[in-house]
């Protein structure tokens, strides 16, 4: 690992935003949440294609588990309705639980793969559940060479 | 440079666009226009009342005690079902923020290529396969997205809601994906309870004139007869709305779309959504999860949040940058200013925004014709004429 750590806090106050991609919706299967898995060019040198899949992948499976009709849905649903929803006053839906599961994730995934490329993930649900905003940075030091210099440059600029 | 720190909390909800009025400190949202919603309230609650001041006490001893307990049971199901359809977010897609609209007309302007200088370009249309179906998704001008499948802008709330239904006046507020349920299960125990409310009445009245005779009977419990005129012409239309919601679930399609035609079988297109099979259908619709809010009305602005000088100062750049970014679409004000005169004569009571509300379109020579959007706004105030009519 080079010595300085591009680590998220100093990503997020950073001015040299470059430019930012939005990964669109996938509706090849209806109106359910999915993300297409399409590699965008623009993030061509900054990530590898399988890290960013995989990401867009597991988010996938996450929106997929909250969205699912099946048996807990009826339950929630049925319980809820008896209680003509004043249950939801007091208890969190399953749809609530797992977005803040994605929450997690993708605060993880930001921590330990994206910020050290110099990238961010925003949380499709801060957009309206339209993207994934992905916010690209300045190249800093992900080439590996004279890794101080950049070090020193990135403090100058604060 | 000191920072500024602002004593009062701005939440979100606050600087929404949008013509929602806001409750609670944005617990609650709502269409702007009211007036209707009250007088439901005031319908429901007053022949309610009337019930158990003139009925209840004579059925609960000569026939039944659990006559008046269902009543009230299925008087507060149907009031809970109306505020939470009326309260809550219907679906409302937020807008995009400037790195997102340049980053969308970007991607517009590559796909449509050179447009000759006096041409039109051409209009704002993303196709997409759907279960194996070509759907049109419209760029929707106020919002500067392309609206997801089912997703309609609602001209009298100025939000695009995702899967809109229609707006209705009567619980003043659009229905969309989030309070859909609660609409219908709103109806169907409002068919429930004014069957209940016009059988008793009359139950009631047969059984007293049998005993005191007829004119007594009116003379006795005068609300009687206000209830059944109620009952009577609420009977045909909530009724009727309750088959047609019902029709509309069977086949998972919304009021938007049937309205438009969107999915009547012409040009072969048939309802990609629809899983073909009526219990299917219904348990998607009815016990799908419940979807929460993407709004977060309640959530603190950014504005608020205490900001070290240093980086309060660099920090700005970038999005002035992204702001003074021309768009490429000269007037993307037009649905307001291009609302064409039907909409103005359907919503008789609807608010008009200012400063120009009955202009014709289109506006002045010098600007771009409007394109694909303005007919949502047709749609929307045709869908609330026929709300009206049934």
């Amino acid at each position: 690992l080079p010595p300085q750590f591009h680590n998220l806090q100093e990503l997020r106050q950073s001015p040299s935003l470059a430019t930012k991609v939005f990964i669109q919706r996938d509706y090849s299967e209806g109106t359910v949440c999915r993300f297409q898995t399409k590699f965008p060019s623009e993030l061509g040198s900054r990530i590898e294609r399988m890290l960013f899949e995989d990401t867009v992948k597991t988010l996938n499976t996450y929106y997929a588990e909250a969205e699912k009709v099946g048996g807990q849905s009826y339950m929630e649903g049925c319980l809820a309705c008896a209680t003509a929803y004043f249950i939801f006053l007091c208890m969190e839906t399953r749809y609530e639980k797992v977005l803040k599961k994605i929450s997690g994730y993708i605060q993880e995934q930001n921590e330990k793969i994206y910020a050290p490329r110099g990238l961010l993930l925003t949380d499709p649900v801060e957009r309206g559940m339209r993207v994934i905003e992905v916010s690209v940075f300045e190249d800093r030091g992900s080439s590996g060479s004279s890794p101080s210099s950049n070090v020193s440059s990135g403090i100058s600029q604060r | 440079m000191s920072a500024v720190m602002i004593a009062r909390k701005v939440r979100k909800w606050e600087k929404l666009p949008g013509k929602n009025t806001f409750c609670c400190d944005g617990r609650v949202m709502m269409a702007r226009q009211k007036g209707v919603f009250y007088l439901t309230v005031f319908l429901i609650v007053g022949t309610c009342s009337l019930f158990f001041a003139f009925e209840c006490p004579y059925l609960a001893i000569h026939l039944s005690p659990a006559i008046p307990v269902f009543a009230i049971v299925l008087f507060l199901f149907v009031m809970a079902l109306l505020l939470r359809t009326s309260f809550s977010d219907p679906g409302v897609l937020p807008r995009a923020l400037p790195e997102e609209a340049t980053f969308i007309e970007m991607e517009i302007e590559a796909a449509n290529g050179n447009v000759p200088a006096g041409q039109r370009p051409p209009p704002r249309i993303r196709n997409v396969q759907i279960n194996g179906q070509i759907v049109k998704l419209k760029y929707c001008y106020t919002c500067k997205i392309f609206r997801p499948p089912r997703a309609s802008h609602c001209s009298i709330c100025d939000n695009c809601v995702d899967r809109f239904d229609h707006h209705c006046p009567w619980v003043g507020n659009c229905v969309g994906k989030r309070n859909y349920r609660y609409f219908y299960l709103f109806t169907l125990s409002l068919s429930l309870l004014t069957i209940y409310i016009f059988t008793f009445a009359i139950v009631h009245v047969v059984m007293r004139s049998v005993d005191s005779g007829f004119v007594k009977t009116l003379q006795d419990t005068p609300g009687t007869v206000l209830e059944v005129l109620v009952c009577f012409f609420t009977l045909w239309s909530v009724v009727g709305l309750t088959g047609f919601h019902s029709y509309l679930i069977s086949l998972n399609q919304t009021t938007n779309e049937d309205i438009k035609g969107s999915w009547s079988g012409k040009n072969r297109l048939q309802n990609p959504y629809s899983h073909k099979n009526i219990v299917k259908n219904c348990c998607e619709v009815l016990c799908g999860p419940a979807y929460p809010s993407v709004l977060d009305r309640r959530g603190l602005t950014q504005d608020d949040l205490p900001v070290p000088a240093s980086t309060a100062t660099q920090s700005n750049p970038v999005p002035q940058t992204t702001k003074t970014t021309a768009p490429l679409i000269p007037n993307e004000h037009t649905p307001d200013d291009a609302k064409p005169s039907i909409a103005d004569s359907a919503i008789a009571h609807a608010e008009k925004r200012s400063p120009s509300p009955k202009k014709e379109i289109p506006p002045t020579p010098t600007k771009v014709p409007p394109l694909a959007s303005p007919e949502t706004d047709v749609e929307a105030s045709v869908i609330i004429a026929k709300e009206k009519a049934l």
